[in-house]
């Protein structure tokens, strides 16, 4: 008899995970080889990542974001307003360039959506920024400095009822519901249910329901699409998601000064405020990732990068909860994707208190060399090729570039060629090249 | 005066620099005094952050102090007076691209290190910053930029100042996100600044000072 999910080993649940992705259910493999080019790129994988034996050769990943669209000439309005659009141009990418494993177009999300639900967090294209252009953030503090309580008290009711209605117009109305534990029995069921018959409440929840009836929309497009790419021999290489939670607090509600200034006025909130959230973030990620079927959970690591803040600022805010969040997400078998923009030089040596094989890191301007030396023999390494040569360079330079880094980081395995960020942009020459040439020279004799 | 405002501040002691700052106005000193204070602590701040000293997080708080101690010395101001500045620089995140944290430090270094900034904010068209440098007459122009579409609009906002006549009259420097050297020499500016303290060591090997 199978053994109880709960009974396994982090390793066992772990191997399940990647049965489970192995197995592609649902999936119509176009041919054979479809099939067996999924497969091998899922051992390849597994091969890199858990520094088992030396993979066959050097997987390569070229994420991107609005990249697919960009490359066949849609615009990124394009890419979050029509879906099909979006799609054949995901579909086209697969076909041309043949990666070993795709980015859900799922990353673009839906500008309908956003639309509806008037989101004040990020600009996105044709709404405050050109239709040419991708989304981007904007900094802001969605939670006052003397919240950090609220925060504490009840992350969830923070949530629903103060953060959501700030960073949502449509929600707004929804700071009006009473807290959800207030509801107990027979007596206060119908009190409990004035809010919701307020007429800026109902045009809030009739907003949410527009918006699901997009997102069921969407999701069905791209949902077609996965499975499609799936069948065609693509593996996607992202399962589920989470953030670092001192991002959480420094990008999603705090926004940058603020929390930067928190950490000196106080310091002991943020603290509290960190080691309350991080549960929460494992959570999300594994339940993703079990979802997904897919046990690689993306985690976009931000203001913990070298320059940032101090040595001492990153032990003490930073590291500690991202730790947890790895070792959390590790522990449900799990394969935490730390996609590191920026450089992590300085940070280095935090890194190999990490298990072996706990997790993967996709690095942007971290030294590779010193990286592969201080953690090649504990965790799988990847990325480090420059945007810049990709979008102003050529195919040459490319090729050059990502000779050093087989040779030198994908020594003996554990390296995953890969762009050192998410790219909005593409140009179809030097990804060509880098493809191309990872899986000729990259092959391990 | 028994605690020294400069040293408190750069210290980022923001509770004693402000008792400091209140004690001074009650004993009637010249509040153009406490803010020469103010900036030579500020100074040291960006100083400390060239050294790796400092780092962004104690930028931004030395920045809030200031601010404070801004707040509550300008009532009691009557008369104004120029500091004597380095040069002129005209600063901006160009068109397309709304980050600005970045822009911000860089800004922050040059003003502490005696330059003029004239920070032009976020998005900035490439004719605005033509019409700045021409109405400032500044040397030395600084395009900041996240996102890879930056890469574009940098190259567009040289092409414009070299339009209008005043490519050799200025210095530009790129920086941010992406960029690395191959960036700039797509976009044709004249060097690229890897962080703050190297965009004021460009702005002042051009400028001197």
């Amino acid at each position: 008899m199978e053994k109880k999910w709960e009974e396994m080993s982090a390793k066992e649940k772990r191997e399940a995970r990647f049965k489970t992705w192995l197995s592609a259910e649902g999936v119509n493999f176009q041919s054979p080889e479809a099939e067996n080019t999924y497969k091998k790129a899922i051992m390849r994988f597994k091969d890199v990542v858990l520094l088992g034996k030396t993979p066959d050769r050097v997987p390569v990943f070229p994420f991107g974001t609005f990249m697919q669209g960009h490359l066949y000439g849609v615009t990124p309005y394009e890419s979050m307003y029509d879906y099909g659009k979006l799609l054949s141009a995901h579909r086209k990418f697969l076909e041309d360039y043949k990666p070993d494993y795709y980015g859900s177009p799922a990353f673009i999300g839906s500008g309908k959506i956003l639309d509806i639900l008037d989101y004040k967090l990020y600009r996105w294209p044709g709404h405050g920024i050109s239709q040419n252009s991708a989304y981007q953030y904007v900094e802001g503090e969605h939670m006052k400095a003397e919240e950090y309580p609220a925060l504490i008290d009840d992350p969830t009711d923070f949530w629903m009822r103060t953060y959501l209605p700030r960073v949502f117009g449509a929600w707004e109305p929804l700071t009006q519901v009473t807290p959800f534990p207030n509801l107990w029995e027979v007596v206060g069921v119908s009190g409990w249910m004035i809010p919701f018959g307020i007429p800026p409440v109902q045009k809030a929840l009739k907003a949410l329901m527009e918006a699901g009836s997009e997102a069921m929309a969407w999701i069905e497009q791209i949902m077609g699409f996965e499975m499609e790419a799936r069948g065609m021999g693509f593996p996607t290489a992202i399962g589920g998601a989470a953030k670092a939670p001192f991002d959480i607090l420094a990008d999603t509600i705090r926004g940058t000064r603020a929390i930067m200034v928190d950490m000196y006025r106080q310091p002991d909130m943020v603290l509290k405020a960190l080691e309350r959230i991080t549960p929460l973030y494992i959570k999300q990620g594994v339940g993703m990732a079990t979802f997904a079927g897919n046990p690689v959970v993306f985690i976009p690591l931000h203001k913990g990068a070298d320059g940032f803040m101090s040595d001492e600022q990153f032990k003490k805010f930073y590291w500690p909860t991202l730790k947890a969040l790895i070792l959390g997400l590790a522990a449900e078998g799990c394969v935490p994707f730390l996609f590191c923009e920026g450089s992590y030089n300085t940070r280095l040596e935090y890194l190999k208190e990490l298990p072996k094989a706990s997790c993967f890191w996709i690095f942007d301007r971290t030294d590779m060399a010193n990286a592969k030396k201080l953690l090649g023999k504990k965790l799988c390494i990847g990325g480090n090729v420059p945007a810049g040569m990709i979008l102003t360079g050529t195919a040459e330079q490319v090729k050059a570039y990502c000779k050093n880094l087989i040779d030198v980081a994908g020594k003996g395995g554990g390296y995953i060629m890969a762009f050192g960020t998410a790219m909005d942009e593409g140009k179809a020459d030097t990804i060509h090249a880098m493809i191309d040439f990872t899986k000729e020279y990259g092959v391990y004799k | 005066m028994a605690k020294d405002l400069v040293k408190t501040l750069a210290d980022l002691k923001e509770e004693e620099a402000l008792k400091i700052v209140e004690a001074r106005l009650k004993a009637g000193d010249d509040p153009l005094k406490i803010l020469d204070d103010a900036r030579r602590a500020l100074e040291i701040v960006g100083k400390r952050f060239s050294d790796c000293e400092y780092f962004i997080p104690d930028l931004v708080y030395s920045g809030e102090i200031l601010k404070r101690i801004t707040d509550m010395v300008k009532p009691k101001i009557t008369k104004g007076r120029e500091a004597k500045r380095l040069g002129k620089v005209v600063v901006g995140t160009v068109a397309g691209d709304i980050h600005d944290i970045g822009k911000d430090i860089v800004v922050f270094m040059l003003d502490v290190n005696g330059f003029e900034v004239f920070d032009l904010g976020i998005d900035v068209p490439a004719e605005k910053f033509v019409d700045k440098i021409k109405e400032t007459g500044s040397k030395v122009v600084g395009l900041s930029g996240f996102l890879t579409l930056a890469f574009q609009s940098m190259k567009d906002t040289v092409e414009a100042i070299k339009k209008a006549g005043l490519r050799d009259k200025v210095k530009i420097m790129i920086g941010g996100g992406q960029i690395d050297d191959q960036v700039k020499t797509f976009t044709g500016a004249d060097a690229y600044g890897k962080d703050a303290m190297e965009g004021v060591k460009l702005a002042k090997g051009w400028i001197g000072g």
